[in-house]
């Protein structure tokens, strides 16, 4: 009985240490990440859907209360007025959420692109939807808004051959910027208009 | 038969070099040793598990009880890997996103519950950490040198630097997975040649 106690106790201590030492290195590390997350994944991301915008749309960004959340817009200036938004999103892939960046032009009310940020999908089937441009194009134009749908469901969108679930989950994350942006359509167009081109 | 401290650290450089003359770690040393760069990452990001795991392993060595001591070990190794991966994410995000899934595993690496098992659990705490430096030293040599022979014959570069000239054409299959087998199987035969003397 004396040991069966000193097993329980040496377990429940050892644990309960190791997660108080790991929810301090994450939260003192918390912000870092982000950044770096920011840096090296959005980032990209970003750049590639606003292409061709003049300023630079990482650092020129705003943030919208979203319930207990901010959630973060970058701003994309063409030809002198910062017309598109992006913002990301998530749908539920094969191996977990795939972060979606949407980025909508406000003025014209359509999607300028889309972008995938983060994912784990499977090397070669699902993850191909990283490079697959001719996928991605198919969003571009679509007004915000529209129930995008793979064809398989009765929707327009054509789905990556062999990665239905991958290719859904990018619809699910543009039906939900949809939501999102018709939600806070009001404070975005005012949050923007105070960027100057 | 007492080893001194300078025994036991080099003993993981030569007699009991993780890889090839113990053979263990197999996982991420054919898996990360694409190039020089990720394979010193992984080294060190295992050497760090080993040499903390190895010292509180060996500080608690009388207090956990024999029969959930694999438990606690597994605690033990597992909050130091989490420890590893935020640290990564927050410090170095690019090798992060190359070495991926193969950090989180370090937790099922063998040579670090082995040397929780075999070395610190039954000796003192400053033995143990030459014992995991040791070790962690020569797992991160040997995998940079099975990275550079892989990126020197497969991209041409070393550390990301060329050293051949533009007419060198790189031998692509290095790189790839059935190279790693080719290239380790390779060197462990030269390793043995060497050792048998």
């Amino acid at each position: 009985m004396r040991e069966m106690i000193k097993m329980v106790v040496v377990l429940t201590v050892l644990s309960t240490l190791s997660g108080g030492l790991l929810a301090a290195i994450q939260s003192s590390t918390q912000e870092r990440i982000d950044s770096q997350v920011l840096k090296f994944v959005k980032g990209p991301a970003i750049q590639k859907i606003l292409e061709g915008a003049t300023n630079n749309p990482v650092s020129d960004r705003f943030a919208v209360p979203v319930g207990e959340e901010e959630k973060n817009f970058f701003v994309g200036v063409y030809e002198g007025k910062p017309e598109v938004v992006a913002f990301e999103t998530k749908g539920s892939g094969y191996g977990g959420d795939v972060g979606v960046m949407v980025a909508v032009n406000v003025k014209t009310g359509k999607i300028h692109g889309v972008s995938v940020t983060t994912h784990n999908e499977t090397p070669g089937v699902g993850a191909r939807v990283e490079t697959h441009e001719d996928f991605k194009k198919q969003f571009k134009g679509v007004p915000i808004g529209t129930e995008t749908k793979v064809k398989k469901d009765g929707g327009e969108i054509t789905a990556m051959s062999g990665a239905t679930l991958t290719s859904r989950a990018v619809c699910t994350a543009v039906r939900r910027a949809g939501d999102l942006y018709g939600k806070l359509e009001p404070q975005i167009k005012e949050k923007l208009s105070t960027f100057s081109g | 038969m007492a080893k001194t401290l300078a025994q036991e650290f080099s003993k993981g450089l030569w007699e009991e070099l993780p890889p090839f003359r113990l053979v263990l770690g197999l996982c991420p040393t054919l898996a990360v040793t694409k190039s020089v760069e990720n394979g010193l990452g992984m080294g060190i990001a295992t050497t760090f598990v080993l040499v903390c795991s190895n010292l509180l392993v060996s500080l608690l060595r009388n207090v956990i009880p024999a029969k959930i001591r694999i438990a606690c070990y597994i605690i033990i190794i597992a909050t130091f890997v989490t420890v590893v991966e935020l640290l990564m994410q927050a410090y170095a995000y690019p090798l992060y996103l190359e070495l991926g899934i193969f950090i989180p595993l370090i937790v099922v690496n063998c040579i670090v519950l082995g040397r929780a098992e075999a070395f610190a659990s039954k000796n003192t705490p400053v033995y143990s950490v030459a014992d995991g430096l040791g070790i962690g030293v020569g797992f991160t040599l040997s995998l940079g040198a099975l990275g550079a022979v892989r990126e020197v014959l497969g991209e041409g570069t070393f550390y990301g630097m060329q050293v051949f000239g533009s007419s060198f054409e790189p031998f692509t299959f290095m790189v790839e997975a059935p190279g790693a087998f080719v290239c380790l199987g390779l060197m462990l035969c030269l390793i043995n040649l060497a050792g048998n003397r």
